[in-house]
């Protein structure tokens, strides 16, 4: 089975955004990490706790059933591949993602969509992100 | 090649007006202190005071911010109006990542608001916003509300000043979102002055990745360095709060008003102490995977029964040192309470507490009575510290006024000098570890332990055998390396990552080719460019003055000799100049 995202030790991350800046580089050839498929955001400002927005890879990707020339198609035990070079640029895939993760590169007139590749993990230093099997 | 081109953001808050300031052949400073340097000398007018509107404030990040691990730092130079004259310090959590997704590599603040206002910097332009709602409000709330008003959630860097920065104390600081400052030297009683209660920086300009090879080789060897081996190990673990007790055990750590460098409580407020009784979890800058930011939990009975508030809030070594064993703190707790004091106001946590010290033992001697300061103070007993950071914003009378002035000027006017812990105008840091410590401290750009730590060659020079002259090489050598480092806004505890070799093939990656040479003649042109602006500031190592404290408590188990000090003094004034 393919591995997915997950986060499940949000308690120990520390913001230090690596894994954006690691997504960012590695899947958008870029240096912000506001162009990350994932966001690590607080609920109220530093002194709050901090949060994931990660792609959930669905089952049956909301995604990739609204995009309708083939440029986001399922992927084998969840999540989603992307192929750029079919993509329109029409955002419907960022409406229709049902936890609104999806961000959207006006630049390049294309999403900016989570690909289950596992970069970020290998950046945390505190193991907060993991690749799992799902149960 | 150099390196793109520079953008530097001008305002003015007289006229409300922006521009982009040109600063052509400045790349060659790498931004951050170099580029903040060249352009304060520019524009500083070197016969208005510190608090006059025409002064400049120049915030900078550096050529490598946001895109290596732990180049989080900005950096803020101003006329300081608490020693009158050079102002320089720096603050990290998501400065440097704002400026660089704003698009900016330094701004320049000119002019006095009419009314408050605040700024807001985003990738469209600035706006001049109303700041009557945030006026007089402490840090946290006044940053709460700001979170709620403006946008670039995650990215942005909020600046504010208390009511501390507001009424002018001289020792005011700028929170930088919630966990770091612009602690020392005074820029919250500037941008008060100003009329300016907060800046918020946000934006979303994108960088491409440059020569994706290289780049990511020496990302990696950074982060790996910062992550998997222990160069780092004492951010990650206990933090600088470490220091605690090995500098009491060392007998190092100033210790109520520096009667002592051993602390009978250090054990009790040491990091240790805080980590298991209160650290509840770590924070980092933007870009930073150590993350040494300690959290504790401050949980507070205030009535009867069950009721309970808490507070968390951040400590480390300065902190503890300045509000802890300085003033003979025996809990975590009490230190807390002082800590809370500190940020909501906007003070800068080690002028306040080497304040507060003096203050402490001016009393026992009879040189100011229980009246004069409206509450007695005993080192332990946090009342009447927390009276007198009340009193010191408030500022009730001519005594507070003054005090507000900084510990410095107070004692021109109060006397108590022998045992007034202030260098070069400045109040000391905390360690108390020998010549070089003293004279680092003095002589250094900004008066602080991080311009060349002195403190750290007084332990190699005692392990070493080294002498005078070797202390004084020293001494010149780190700050002259620092320099470079904080061009580029290098977090300072990341600088044995960051050696010479790691910052030239850092710099490789994003473009900027420079020899080790060429780098070292960069530390060496700031050290010049600094010294040259401090004097024109007003700062002479002729008018230093060493209060005998610094001789009569031991450093380090031994007695500092003052004709060695002032050895090393006149090797120092030789060499650098000034
Ligand atoms: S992008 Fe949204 S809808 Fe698509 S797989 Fe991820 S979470 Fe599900
Ligand atoms: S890399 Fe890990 S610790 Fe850092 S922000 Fe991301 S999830 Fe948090
Ligand atoms: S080591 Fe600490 S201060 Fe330095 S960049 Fe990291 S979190 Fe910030």
């Amino acid at each position: 089975m393919p591995k997915v995202l997950t986060a499940p030790g949000m308690k120990k991350c520390i913001g230090c955004y690596s894994c954006m800046l690691a997504c960012a580089r590695t899947t958008q050839g870029s240096l912000s990490p506001q162009k990350a498929a994932l966001a690590i955001r607080t609920v109220g400002g530093l002194q709050s706790r901090l949060v994931a927005d990660i792609c959930r890879a669905c089952p049956d990707a909301p995604c990739a059933q609204a995009c309708r020339c083939g440029a986001l198609v399922p992927r084998s035990g969840g999540g989603v591949k992307f192929n750029p070079a079919l993509c329109l640029g029409c955002r419907d895939c960022v409406e229709a993602c049902i936890v609104q993760v999806i961000k959207f590169d006006e630049v390049k007139n294309r999403p900016i969509v989570c690909i289950q590749c596992g970069t970020c993990t290998r950046y945390c230093p505190h193991g907060v992100l993991l690749m799992e099997e799902r149960a | 090649m150099n390196g793109p081109k520079l953008r530097v953001l001008q305002i003015d808050l007289t006229e409300r007006r922006v521009g982009v300031l040109p600063a052509d052949g400045l790349e060659h400073y790498l931004g951050g202190i170099g580029l903040a340097a060249k352009l304060f000398a520019g524009l500083v007018d070197v016969q208005a005071a510190p608090l006059d509107a025409h002064q400049p404030v120049v915030l900078a990040g550096g050529a490598l911010a946001a895109f290596f691990p732990m180049c989080t730092k900005g950096v803020a130079v101003f006329r300081s109006p608490l020693t009158g004259g050079w102002g320089e310090s720096y603050a990290g959590m998501r400065l440097a990542l704002a400026l660089r997704l704003a698009g900016w590599d330094a701004i320049v603040i000119t002019g006095r608001a009419d009314r408050p206002v605040y700024l807001s910097i985003g990738p469209h332009g600035v706006r001049f916003k109303s700041a009557a709602a945030l006026w007089g409000l402490d840090c946290e709330e006044a940053g709460r509300l700001l979170r709620q008003l403006e946008p670039g959630r995650g990215f942005r860097s909020c600046l504010r000043i208390g009511p501390a920065g507001e009424k002018g104390v001289a020792f005011a600081s700028v929170n930088v979102d919630t966990y770091r400052h612009f602690g020392r030297l005074g820029l919250g009683a500037v941008l008060g002055a100003k009329n300016l209660k907060a800046i918020v920086i946000y934006g979303d300009r994108d960088y491409p990745v440059p020569q994706p090879k290289q780049y990511r080789e020496i990302y990696d060897q950074i982060y790996r360095q910062a992550v998997r081996t222990d160069v780092m190990e004492k951010y990650h673990a206990l933090g600088t709060s470490v220091n605690v007790s090995v500098l009491s055990e060392l007998g190092a750590l100033p210790t109520r008003n520096l009667q002592q460098s051993t602390f009978e409580a250090a054990e009790r407020i040491s990091g240790r102490a805080f980590a298991e009784g209160s650290l509840v979890r770590k924070v980092a800058c933007a870009g930073c995977p150590v993350g040494c930011i300690h959290i504790g939990l401050r949980r507070r009975q205030f009535a009867p029964g069950y009721e309970y508030e808490s507070v968390a809030l951040s400590y480390d070594h300065e902190l503890i040192y300045a509000l802890g064993s300085l003033l003979g703190m025996s809990s975590p707790e009490k230190v807390y309470d002082l800590i809370e004091a500190v940020e909501l106001y906007g003070l800068d946590a080690i002028s306040a507490g080497v304040l507060l010290a003096w203050l402490t033992e001016a009393q026992q001697n009879g040189l100011l009575r229980e009246e004069d300061l409206g509450c007695w103070l005993e080192f332990d007993r946090v009342e009447g510290y927390l009276k007198v950071l009340e009193n010191l914003v408030e500022q009730p009378s001519e005594l507070y006024a003054l005090l507000a002035q900084g510990l410095a000027r107070a004692v021109e006017r109060l006397g108590g000098k022998e045992y007034a812990l202030c260098l070069g105008g400045h109040e000391m840091a905390g360690y108390h570890t020998g010549p070089a410590n003293l004279l680092g401290l003095a002589v250094g750009a900004r008066h602080s332990h991080l311009d060349n730590a002195g403190y750290a060659i007084d332990q190699k020079a005692s392990k070493n055998g080294w002498d005078s002259a070797r202390m004084v090489h020293e001494i010149m050598a780190e700050e002259k390396w620092r320099n470079v480092l904080n061009c580029l806004c290098i977090c300072l505890f990341a600088r044995e990552v960051y050696t010479p070799a790691v910052v030239q093939k850092a710099l490789a990656a994003v473009g900027i080719e420079r020899t080790g040479e060429e780098l070292m003649a960069l530390g060496e042109e700031i050290f010049q460019l600094k010294n040259r602006l401090r004097s024109q500031l007003g700062y002479s190592s002729e008018r230093l003055y060493f209060a005998p404290r610094y001789f009569a408590t031991p450093a380090l188990g031994r007695q500092i000799d003052p004709a060695q000090l002032q050895e090393m003094l006149e090797l120092y004034r030789q060499q650098a100049g000034v």
